[in-house]
């Protein structure tokens, strides 16, 4: 590909070391570009440290919406030598490589030495804005606009603050100018229609929707990458009336929310997979009291510690299977930002209408990841009240017709509340008759078939005659789904599932007439091709990866091209 | 009792716990406690089994968890009155980390501990307080480990009401848990309670020859001396070892 060639999108890719400022440049040029209309896409990889090693930060930019990402690097903005080495298969040779960088690098070479001219203003951090500059002069975008914006951003800090880092970014188009007389730079056409939108990542949008579905409670334990809506919601707690606790562990955090539930709040966790493993027996714990809670579990590269930072779709089985006993459960997985909202939204209704656990089941691709969308004021975001006051004579675990017994919370009503962990009777007593314990086996199962008829049925994109089949589910779904725009295969649907368990019939009728099928999966096993393999007895092919990073449109084009060509 | 009745009780003949659930039942009846707005959690154990025994609400969760259930009850609905009831084996063994952290969390709520040095319900394995020496079938050349030291623990942690009771003293006991619950923060006490079908060392006669009240005049609001106190192994002393702040 030229690079002068009109492109729909320019991704560009910001490489340095951990604590060089990876994230304020992805910050300010995300904000910049936003403000001068592109749809904007970030996301980030980076290593399990706090200085030093290789971060890199990948912004997409189009008129299109743009919200995947791709193996391709138009622009590399190289802050620290040593993170190169990394990323230099992604290096193409019209890829302009830009900053800190020995010669010979692959690329178009334009060395600037970011550092010294920042110390030339006064702080080696200003190399973040002396790069931003780089980048917005090479797309042709007026220099008023980020003055303002540097100007509202650092006006609190003064004005010598506000000139330095206006000088900064002067530095930055001169350099970025010097560029352009000797390398051409893709036109992108900004939308323009974008500037009203919400830019958020996976983690605020899950953080949103907790606070959308009532959450006024949560507890857990820090732990990548699933920290994020812990600390999110900690910073909405005064606002929104959440109590937040870190708790010592994260077997206390999961019983603390089964506390707080059964005395009428709304909670949740959020953890990953490790942490999740703890909290295993409270999940057990709320399918035999009926106690609901909703569970973000945030998967990241496994077995034990893995790779703590990275990207892994391998704890289906994991929140499938979770917890000693059988009981009901709901597992979600959304792929979109505003998924990731109405999901977790919905997550707490379910929780309390059913009184079970229901999960949200993200990675840390998809929690790292930002987009421009719309605003969520179209989304329905009705809380039901499912707490009952109790009369006086109150039977917790009373058989009804649906198995939902009405639920009641202490000092709400004349009645008593007990739950009890041991099998128990209608009134929440202990005991070990047979004959009970059958009965309330069959009362927890009843409420199965009530939630498979409200299964979310799964997004098709493609002709209504296809031929062969691409199955997906939680983040993986804007990748695939511009892999197979880009394909322009017509043979080939796609069909995405937000919701993986249950699974419900839709996937039967699909299955029925394809001719072949994949699922695609963050994974090396293949756990929701087994699991539908289970559902329905189709055995569709397997396309895994495992290596700790997102697959890229360019992978999945190419792994499907080959998979249907019958390669 | 009606609740006599209505359950098949659990324990043994004969166990302390009878005595503690006696004891619990006159402590809500002479505080007035409102069944409507008072919580008992438990874990697992014999003694966890006491809640059922009452007219109250209950959270009988995990083994070892009772704890972290009581903070996430107490949290969401303040009005509540919150007891926490399980035996040693659940809040120093299974539920240790609890037991530490919930004393920093100093979250207003009452734990009380049966605490018979032996598992019950397991049927006769050492406990974290089980002496030294203690044979069973699993330790079957005693036990080697120390004894874990609730008071000692607690009050390094700064914890804000510490007490010893014994089953055995049914009026004393009842002061204290009423004192216990009248604090405001979190108060621990730790009953000391014979297992008699499978501790047949700590019976209720060497209790009785093995513990002493703190004398009259002791003052449990100095943290060094609640510290020793609690360090005593000789002799074990009852009663309230230390109270970090006045109740309100």
């Amino acid at each position: 590909m030229e690079l002068d060639e009109y492109l729909m999108d320019i991704s560009i890719l910001i490489t340095g070391q951990a604590g060089q400022g990876i994230q304020t440049v992805e910050k300010m040029l995300a904000g910049m570009l936003g403000a001068a209309g592109y749809n904007v896409f970030a996301t980030k990889e980076y290593m399990s440290r706090v200085r030093g090693g290789a971060n890199s930060t990948q912004i997409r930019i189009s008129g299109e919406r743009v919200r995947a990402c791709t193996g391709r690097i138009d622009i590399l903005l190289v802050l620290d030598e040593g993170s190169v080495n990394r990323i230099s298969v992604r290096i193409k040779k019209d890829t302009l490589v830009i900053g800190e960088f020995s010669e010979g690098t692959a690329g178009k070479n334009e060395r600037v030495g970011l550092t010294a001219l920042a110390k030339e203003i006064g702080n080696p951090v200003f190399a973040n804005v002396i790069a931003s500059g780089i980048i917005l002069s090479l797309l042709g975008i007026k220099r008023e606009m980020p003055e303002e914006y540097l100007k509202k951003a650092f006006g609190r800090k003064g004005e010598e603050i506000v000139g330095q880092n206006i000088k900064a970014l002067e530095k930055g188009y001169e350099n970025g100018e010097r560029i352009l007389k000797s390398n051409s730079v893709p036109v992108v056409r900004p939308s323009g229609k974008q500037d009203k939108e919400l830019f958020i990542n996976g983690t605020e949008a899950v953080g949103l929707g907790a606070i959308a579905g009532g959450c006024n409670f949560v507890a857990s334990y820090p732990m990548s990458p699933s920290t994020g809506v812990l600390t999110f919601l900690a910073g909405k707690q005064k606002e929104h009336g959440i109590i937040v606790e870190q708790a010592e562990d994260e077997i206390s955090a999961v019983n603390m929310v089964l506390g707080a539930w059964y005395a009428g709040a709304r909670g949740m966790v959020t953890t990953s997979g490790g942490g999740f493993a703890l909290m295993e027996e409270g999940v057990s714990l709320a399918g035999m009291t009926e106690t609901p809670i909703v569970i973000h579990l945030g998967q990241r590269p496994a077995p034990a510690t893995g790779l703590p930072t990275r990207m892994e779709q391998a704890d289906l089985n994991l929140a499938l299977y979770a917890g000693h006993g059988e009981f009901p459960r709901i597992i979600f997985a959304p792929g979109k930002i505003e998924d990731a909202f109405s999901l977790t939204q919905k997550a707490f209704n379910l929780a309390d209408k059913y009184q079970i656990p229901v999960f949200i089941l993200t990675d840390q691709y998809f929690l790292d990841s930002y987009y421009n969308l719309p605003d969520f004021t179209g989304l329905k975001t009705e809380n039901g009240k499912y707490i009952t006051e109790t009369g006086n004579v109150y039977k917790r675990y009373k058989f009804t017709e649906t198995g939902i017994s009405p639920r009641g919370i202490p000092g709400y009503g004349g009645g008593l509340v007990r739950v009890d962990s041991d099998e128990h009777d209608e009134d929440g007593f202990i005991t070990e008759d047979m004959g009970i314990r059958k009965k309330m086996v069959e009362k927890r199962w009843k409420k199965l078939p009530l939630i498979e008829k409200e299964v979310l049925t799964p997004e098709y994109h493609g002709e209504a005659d296809f031929e062969n089949l691409v199955i997906g589910w939680g983040s993986t779904y804007h990748v695939i789904k511009e892999a197979l725009d880009t394909m322009g295969d017509k043979k080939t649907g796609f069909l995405h599932f937000r919701q993986v368990y249950p699974l419900g019939s839709e996937i039967k009728k699909y299955l029925g007439r394809v001719k072949k099928a994949a699922v695609i999966e963050n994974n090396y096993s293949g756990q929701f091709a087994d699991l539908i393999k289970l559902e329905t007895g189709y055995e569709a092919g397997k396309i895994g990866k495992y290596d700790g990073l997102p697959f890229y449109v360019e992978d999945v084009a190419e792994k499907l091209t080959r998979f249907f060509r019958g390669g | 009792m009606e609740e006599m009745k209505r359950h098949d009780i659990a324990w043994c003949p004969g166990c302390g716990n009878f005595a503690i659930l006696n004891t619990m039942k006159k402590v809500i009846d002479e505080m007035n406690l409102d069944g409507k707005n008072l919580v008992f959690v438990s874990g697992i154990g014999q003694a966890a089994k006491a809640p059922q025994y009452l007219d109250v609400h209950y959270f009988n969760g995990l083994h070892g968890r009772a704890l972290p259930a009581a903070v996430g009850i107490k949290t969401a609905n303040p009005a509540l009155t919150v007891i926490v009831e399980s035996g040693d084996g659940c809040m120093y063994g299974e539920g240790g980390n609890h037991f530490m952290h919930a004393i920093r969390r100093n979250t207003d709520i009452t734990a009380i501990v049966h605490d018979n040095m032996v598992y019950g319900l397991t049927k006769g394995q050492a406990s974290p307080t089980s002496m030294k020496g203690f044979k069973t079938p699993l330790q079957i050349d005693g036990v080697v480990l120390e004894p874990f030291n609730p008071l000692a623990v607690a009050v390094a942690l700064n914890a804000s009401f510490v007490a010893r009771a014994f089953a055995g003293d049914a009026e004393k006991t009842k002061e204290i848990i009423k004192a216990a619950i009248g604090h405001r923060g979190f108060s621990v006490v730790d009953i000391l309670q014979p297992c008699v079908t499978f501790n047949k060392l700590n019976t209720y006669q060497w209790f009785r020859e093995n513990t002493y009240y703190l004398e009259y005049g002791y003052s449990p609001h100095d943290r060094a001396s609640a510290f020793t106190r609690a360090l005593e192994s000789e002799k074990l002393p009852l009663g309230i070892f230390y109270q970090n702040s006045l109740p309100e």
